[in-house]
């Protein structure tokens, strides 16, 4: 195999001009253990077919015209001729590494000189995530500080959201005609934040379904948002003073398949005929099924949201809908905790700040096209 | 699991991979906890002989029948992949068909003309549905002097006013999520493990 390898590798010229100059420098953002070889391509009358790229530690490598295996030389990769990059990954930290780039020709072969040796470094801190990093501590620090501000006891102002000051009436509405409430906590399991906040206004939507001794159904497509679903429900029943109201039986699991839990839903929908549907979390392509479903047996329904492709035919098949950022509202909105206010209050000033960041953009772009590029390019 | 993100140091992501790991087992044991519980959801039923509760053995018979197949046969050959091929999979089909009936009856209702705001829906709605199929390249002219084509209105109406009202949404859902995990990660937020006070 080492035999064949040097032969391979015995030195044809091709002349100078298909020579590749290689460079190497250090791979950002990474943890000691990549080094980036960039070379200047050979020009297209030379025909190279492709590059060898040759790696030596810098003690071990040696002399052109030609890497040899003997001399402590290691063929890493073969790249097409278009390529002109390399990111030589898993480098031992510390070691310093020289590389050659071999250019193939019909004609021949012809090896650069080696480059500088280098070691690799390494990065604390992703650069290219800087700007993502200070921009969350600034949000963690506006949250904590709204949070003490709310503990204090300030009044937060919080406006009027239509779909959450529908919840009582829904529940109202499915108590006086004795039916049940459907409420469906979206399709994504419980590491989605949507699905948090979908369990987070069910524990309300529970509370008043338990002070009105209503039915509630839950059916859920993960079992672990069952579970949750089912513990919430039980504790926001105890919150009102009802526990023996619970039935665990009306939380319960019913398929993963995205369509069959779909037409599962749809079939309670038709059979069971809820007086008031609640759509909370993220739906996918069966939103429209089910609120049209809902639509037609003449419940009030009402839908929430992040999934921007469902919200318009939510708004279509339901009276309420909560767009977007309501949707995370919804349960601080219901609960009015001051604690979750301060949270709630800090998005609003989160966007007022974003608002103005935009507004300040365009106005830069047009004054001072060059700041406003330099500001644009550190926050990409 | 945060500072992973921030960091090229492979403790951090050896830590998440952990993480992510156990996540999986977890949810095998998941499904255990969802089959119990369609299991006893049926039998309920059956046991009480609640309305429909005929349907709830086609559901048993179905369960029993997808993992005696997968057990004995396999789950290449045999039964188990024709399940899945000519039953689950021409039965969602049909569930996701149905949405182009639910898209007209929903269609029907929002273009309705009969406030300012439908009526400029239904003008948006008919511009871009014209401007995406062949006959809208067709349709053009000249106003105040700019040829304009069907396409380009719809184009525009798609990549400007369509586009800029849902940047508005993912920025508000952007924030949104972000206030929700810190305040998980700080403990104010706790609805997720049961407490609702």
């Amino acid at each position: 195999m080492v035999a064949g390898a040097v032969a391979a590798l015995t030195p044809r010229s091709v002349g100078a001009s298909t020579a590749p100059q290689p460079k190497v420098s250090d791979t950002p953002n990474d943890w000691g253990t990549c080094l980036t070889i960039t070379w200047t391509p050979a020009p297209a009358a030379d025909s190279v077919s492709g590059y060898e790229i040759w790696r030596a530690t810098a003690e071990g490598s040696g002399a052109a015209p030609e890497p040899m295996p003997s001399q402590g030389w290691e063929k890493i990769k073969q790249v097409a001729a278009t390529d002109t990059s390399l990111v030589d990954s898993g480098l031992r930290h510390g070691q310093r590494y020289a590389y050659t780039v071999v250019a193939i020709a019909p004609g021949g072969r012809a090896a650069s000189s080696p480059t500088q040796p280098l070691a690799p470094k390494r990065q604390w801190i992703i650069r290219d995530r800087v700007n993502i990093l200070i921009s969350v501590l600034a949000f963690v620090l506006t949250v904590l500080a709204l949070v003490e501000w709310a503990r204090r006891g300030a009044k937060l102002f919080i406006r009027r959201i239509a779909g959450l000051e529908a919840v009582e009436e829904a529940v109202g509405r499915a108590t006086e005609m004795g039916r049940p409430i459907l409420y469906v906590p979206g399709l994504d399991p419980m590491d989605e934040v949507a699905t948090v906040a979908a369990v987070d206004i069910l524990g309300q939507v529970a509370k008043k379904a338990g002070e009105y001794e209503t039915k509630l159904v839950v059916p859920n497509r993960d079992p672990i948002v069952m579970a949750v679903a089912q513990q919430v429900v039980r504790e926001s029943y105890s919150a009102v003073g009802k526990p023996h109201l619970y039935r665990e039986e009306n939380i319960f699991y019913v398929t993963y398949s995205q369509f069959g839990f779909a037409a599962a839903v749809a079939g309670i929908m038709l059979r069971e005929r809820p007086a008031a549907n609640f759509f909370i979390g993220h739906f996918y392509a069966e939103a429209l099924v089910l609120a049209e479903t809902g639509n037609t047996t003449g419940a009030i329904q009402i839908a929430g949201t992040d999934s921007d492709a469902q919200l318009p035919f939510f708004i279509t098949s339901c009276d309420y809908t909560l767009i977007g950022e309501e949707l995370y509202a919804g349960a601080v909105y219901l609960s009015r905790q001051p604690l979750m206010l301060g949270a709630l209050k800090s998005q609003d000033y989160a966007k007022v700040l974003l608002i103005a960041a935009m507004i300040g953009g365009v106005v830069l772009s047009a004054v001072n096209p060059e700041l406003a590029l330099k500001i644009r390019a550190f926050f990409r | 699991m945060l500072i992973q993100f921030f960091t090229p140091n492979p403790l951090f992501l050896n830590i998440y991979n952990v993480f992510l790991d156990w996540k999986q087992v977890v949810l095998g044991f998941t499904y255990i906890l969802g089959t119990w519980s369609l299991i006893r959801y049926h039998t309920r039923k059956i046991q009480r002989k609640q309305e429909n509760w005929q349907y709830s053995y086609v559901a048993l018979t179905g369960l029993v029948m997808t993992v005696g197949a997968a057990a004995i046969w396999k789950t290449a050959t045999g039964p188990y992949p024709w399940l899945f091929d000519y039953v689950q999979v021409p039965m969602q089909s049909t569930m996701f068909s149905l949405l182009a009936f639910f898209v007209a009856s929903a269609s029907y209702r929002a273009f309705r003309a009969r406030t300012l705001h439908a009526t400029l829906l239904l003008v948006a709605g008919c511009i871009v549905m014209l401007g995406r199929v062949p006959i809208g390249s067709y349709i053009a002219g000249d106003i105040f002097g700019v040829h304009i084509s069907l396409v380009e209105i719809s184009d525009w109406i798609l990549n400007v006013p369509n586009l800029a009202a849902k940047r508005g949404i993912m920025i508000g859902v952007g924030l949104g999520m972000t206030a929700t995990a810190i305040k998980i990660v700080l403990g104010i937020e706790q609805t997720y493990l049961g407490k609702t006070d």
